[in-house]
């Protein structure tokens, strides 16, 4: 074998190899959502985990897959609730904050993948939409009995 | 003068004798644990640092359990484990999909088999209560600081959701989330430093945890961990 194919044989391995154990090692889009949202919002993305039919939440979690309702949302929007949670975005509190978790990129990768989930865009049609039931709303069917002080 | 010297003597041979057992008991528990709990259990560390050995893993970590836990309640409970995560270790491994809902799968989840008798439970006890964390801040939760129950319930309910996924006992009523550990008796079983220092960094403990590290003021994160110590 010549030298220089021999130098090239060994650069690629080493490419290979190092490009194996990333993809080995890195997390995806996909898992970071199985992670950190199906607890809530379910494997199917409906709003289903299982903290909700546990029957935990107060408030029902954003159904991802529902196009009607998630078109109302700008990127913005869906990225203002991952960073900040949901009070941030006048919705229930129960959705955390993931911007001391989650890295900037993370987060926008996610926002593109709840749109793929949705295949669906922001609609200013659909945005100025009432709404039509009170999933996501902030008021907690429990808050009168959690102001309550012992 | 000869009385204080034997009460000194006997005052080390005591302590000696005592330090000598702990540690004797400690080194029986190693092999205990040894024996019975590292198939599942990871008592070396490190943490899982993917997702897929996250997936893989089969019980809770334990090297830092010394940090984590109190030993009276360890005792009791190797004796008498009952279930502290509903949801399995990994939620993930356990879901089923039924008419569109998530559930966990029913018989999946069950408590460790481990069934420790009295000495036994006791050395393996010892033996992880060595098992320390030495980067963990002691001292931070001081026995003086006073618990505001009603800030509190409205800090762990309200303002950061931790009932989503934790289930806890809030004035007689038995409620929360799954997908994290029961917190209805963690006052028994966790060191009220460890449970301020698992708000603050999450991550710092598990890189693959689910829970995230909630922005918050110190003041809100001591109210938060006087409010998990007292639930018992």
């Amino acid at each position: 074998m010549k030298k220089s194919n021999f130098i090239v044989w060994v650069v690629a391995m080493f490419l290979a190899i190092s490009w194996g154990s990333l993809a080995w090692s890195a997390e995806t889009v996909e898992t970071t959502y199985q992670r950190f949202c199906v607890q809530c919002h379910g494997t199917l993305g409906n709003g289903q985990g299982i903290n909700q039919t546990a029957e935990a939440l107060a408030v029902e979690p954003r159904n991802h897959a529902d196009p009607k309702r998630m078109s109302k949302l700008t990127d913005q929007d869906i990225k203002l609730a991952i960073t900040d949670g949901g009070a941030a975005v006048n919705k229930s509190p129960l959705m955390p904050a993931f911007g001391k978790t989650l890295s900037t990129p993370e987060i926008d990768e996610l926002v593109a993948y709840l749109r793929q989930l949705c295949s669906c865009q922001y609609s200013e049609a659909a945005a100025s939409e009432p709404e039509d039931d009170h999933e996501d709303n902030p008021e907690d069917k429990h808050g009168d009995e959690n102001e309550r002080s012992d | 003068m000869r009385m204080h010297k034997y009460i000194h003597a006997l005052t080390w041979t005591l302590l000696l004798l005592t330090g000598g057992t702990n540690q004797a008991l400690a080194a029986d528990g190693a092999a205990i644990v040894a024996q019975k709990c590292v198939s599942c259990h990871n008592v070396t560390g490190p943490a899982p640092a993917t997702f897929k050995a996250m997936l893989e893993l089969k019980a809770p970590d334990l090297f830092y359990a010394g940090s984590k836990f109190k030993k009276e309640w360890l005792v009791e409970w190797l004796q008498h484990p009952t279930l502290i995560r509903p949801s399995g270790v990994m939620f993930l491994n356990n879901i089923v999909v039924e008419d569109g809902r998530n559930r966990i799968k029913r018989d999946a989840v069950k408590p460790c088999p481990a069934s420790l008798a009295p000495e036994e439970a006791t050395a393996v006890a010892d033996y992880l209560m060595t098992l320390t964390d030495a980067t963990m801040k002691v001292g931070v939760i001081s026995p003086k600081e006073k618990l505001r129950r009603s800030k509190a319930t409205t800090l762990f309910t309200k303002r950061y959701p931790c009932n989503g996924c934790h289930t806890v006992k809030i004035r007689h009523r038995e409620a929360g989330g799954v997908s994290g550990p029961d917190l209805r008796e963690a006052g028994r079983r966790l060191n009220p430093d460890w449970i301020y220092a698992q708000i603050e960094d999450p991550q710092h403990w598990n890189p693959m945890t689910w829970m995230p590290t909630s922005p918050m003021s110190k003041k809100d994160r001591v109210l938060l961990t006087l409010f998990i110590a007292a639930m018992e």
